[in-house]
């Protein structure tokens, strides 16, 4: 009994160490990405698809909030930081490049005879003013309305590009805490309307048109349709090394396209969207 | 005797750290929600029912309701269905059925709460919304999934604190000729009282701190609740649907929220001690 106690021990410290020691032995350029999650998936696939050309370089994507990763850009616990809203201006300081745009599109249940509404209908449905779907076309049934919660990026973009300053989205609305979770609520709910990012946008749901106009490629870039964001990688100082490496690997058409196919929308007048699937 | 001195210390240690962690715990949250609560006034806090955290609003009441709203209604499902399972499982059953039954009842306290709450999501919510109206997502789906959850805690409670009556209890009340029902309903349901009570207060402190589950089921709303049919945030959920992108002010709202749990929660904990030691004496 008494001679097992030190193997054990012995053991422990062992995995231990491969736990805070991690990559001591050897030595590469590593770079850390911290932000947003609306961007954190792309950014994940982008890291992915760079790494495989420059394998001994490291980069780590990591979630935590547009506001998280531009308190971390400005303390320097990472390098680059994503965001999905704009800087504000005691971030200023902060050098911010638009790495690609997103859209947001407002969604109702397929079977919604519902095509079109406009920026004033949209607005206020969601201060509550309007309740009812008759008020507006359909049936006598109450309006489902189904919003982010407070901090997230695409609520803050909503907020000030649909509601304006003088109008609060209801608290009566229903609050879902992702893309996701709003999709299936909506795709479920023949009464509800909600607001999603225009790539995760699926035949489950229907984007409307708002005031007459469609969500595509040709109305965003000609900045026909409103609701959209771009997505920022937010630098210290100006990018240096492997930051800068990893931000002309986004920017490049390679990246750009990568991001296309996501469902993301590049002002790069020369990429075409991906035939869809 | 050294050694044996030697391993109390270490024990003692051992135990002094897992407290001192619920210390840190503790000072932690009050040390972080506490200066937001003064700053906007206990009051305004506590009552206010609007809550716009990015605005400078924090009115948690709405929260406090939709707690007390969903806690009672895991109560009014998951109390008569415990307590009879309880006496079922003690009283009625043949020793067999009860030793195939009692690991079923721990089983369903080992299921991750994020699979009731996607059940709820997909069964649940879609039967309300479309035969009773209304959203679906709702107080009455979240109470029915949440008094499903605490059934381990009555039942398995409840069932000990009967089986630890002594057998005279029975014995005598069959001689004097009542029936097994009379028996279990004016003899032994009442002697088992406090353990009874005890396993509602645990199952209530279970239900206030759900979080998972009520986040996928209860829709969230912001709002003061006005019919079992609306939309309801809990005191938990808010806690856990804001968490991921909150800064400054409104993270110090979501700790002073977890705050105001903390002394809900001790509050009922205490209580379920002071019966259950009553009934011992």
């Amino acid at each position: 009994m008494p001679a097992r106690a030190p193997r054990l021990i012995l053991s422990l410290v062992l995995c231990l160490s491969q736990i805070f020691l991690p990559g001591c032995h050897r030595n590469r350029a590593e770079v850390s990405v911290v932000g947003s999650t609306s961007v954190q998936p792309f950014a994940e696939a982008l890291a992915e698809e760079f790494m495989v050309s420059h394998s001994a370089e490291r980069i780590f994507i990591q979630g935590g909030g547009s506001t998280a990763g531009i308190q971390a850009v400005l303390t320097g616990a990472a390098q680059v930081g994503m965001s999905s809203r704009k800087l504000e201006e005691s971030e200023k300081e902060l050098i911010s490049v638009p790495i690609i745009y997103d859209a947001i599109a407002v969604i109702v249940h397929r079977t919604n005879p519902l095509n079109n509404l406009s920026m004033d209908q949209i607005r206020k449905i969601y201060a509550g003013k309007i309740t009812r779907w008759k008020e507006i076309e359909g049936t006598d049934r109450a309006i489902t309305v189904v919003t982010r919660e407070e901090g997230s990026g695409t609520r803050e973009t909503f907020q000030n590009l649909v509601m304006g300053k003088n109008e609060e989205i209801s608290l009566g609305a229903l609050v879902q805490d992702s893309n996701g979770a709003i999709r299936q609520v909506v795709a479920d709910d023949p009464n509800a309307i909600g607001f999603i990012s225009l790539g995760l946008v699926n035949d489950r749901v229907k984007a409307l048109k708002i005031d007459g106009i469609e969500p595509t490629l040709q109305n965003i870039r000609a900045h026909r349709y409103q609701i959209v964001r771009p997505f920022l990688f937010v630098f210290k100082s100006s990018p240096q090394g492997l930051a800068k490496e990893f931000l002309d690997y986004v920017l490049s058409p390679k990246g750009q396209e990568l991001l296309m196919q996501e469902g993301l929308v590049s002002m790069d007048q020369s990429l075409r969207k991906e035939a869809q699937k | 005797m050294n050694r044996e001195k030697l391993l109390e210390r270490g024990f003692l240690l051992v135990a002094l750290s897992s407290i001192s962690i619920l210390a840190l715990i503790a000072f932690f949250i009050f040390e972080e929600g506490l200066p937001l609560v003064w700053k906007v006034g206990l009051k305004t806090f506590l009552l206010g029912d609007r809550w716009f955290p990015s605005k400078g609003s924090f009115g948690i009441f709405p929260m406090i309701v939709g707690s007390f709203w969903v806690t009672l209604g895991a109560l009014v499902v998951g109390v008569p269905l415990g307590l009879a399972c309880a006496i079922f499982l003690c009283e009625l059953t043949p020793t067999k059925v009860g030793m195939v039954l009692r690991p079923m009842i721990q089983l369903l306290a080992a299921i991750p709460s994020v699979i009731y709450g996607f059940w709820g999501l997909i069964v649940l919510v879609p039967l309300i919304r479309n035969h009773l109206g209304g959203p679906g997502l709702s107080i009455l789906a979240g109470s029915f999934v949440l008094g499903i959850m605490i059934l381990p805690t009555i039942i398995s409670i409840s069932e000990d604190s009967l089986r630890a009556l002594p057998r005279i209890y029975k014995e005598g009340a069959l001689s004097l000729g009542a029936t097994h029902w009379q028996t279990i309903w004016r003899v032994l349901l009442p002697a088992a009282r406090s353990g009874i009570v005890a396993s509602i207060i645990l199952g209530m402190g279970r239900a206030l701190g759900e979080t998972m589950a009520m986040i996928m089921i209860l829709g969230n709303a912001a709002q003061m609740p006005h019919s079992i049919l609306s939309s309801a945030r809990t005191l938990t959920t808010n806690i856990g649907i804001e968490m991921g992108y909150a800064s400054g002010d409104h993270r110090a709202a979501l700790f002073a929220t977890g705050v105001v749990l903390f002394f809900i929660i001790m509050g009922l904990n205490s209580l379920a001690l002071v019966i259950s030691r009553k009934g011992r004496a």
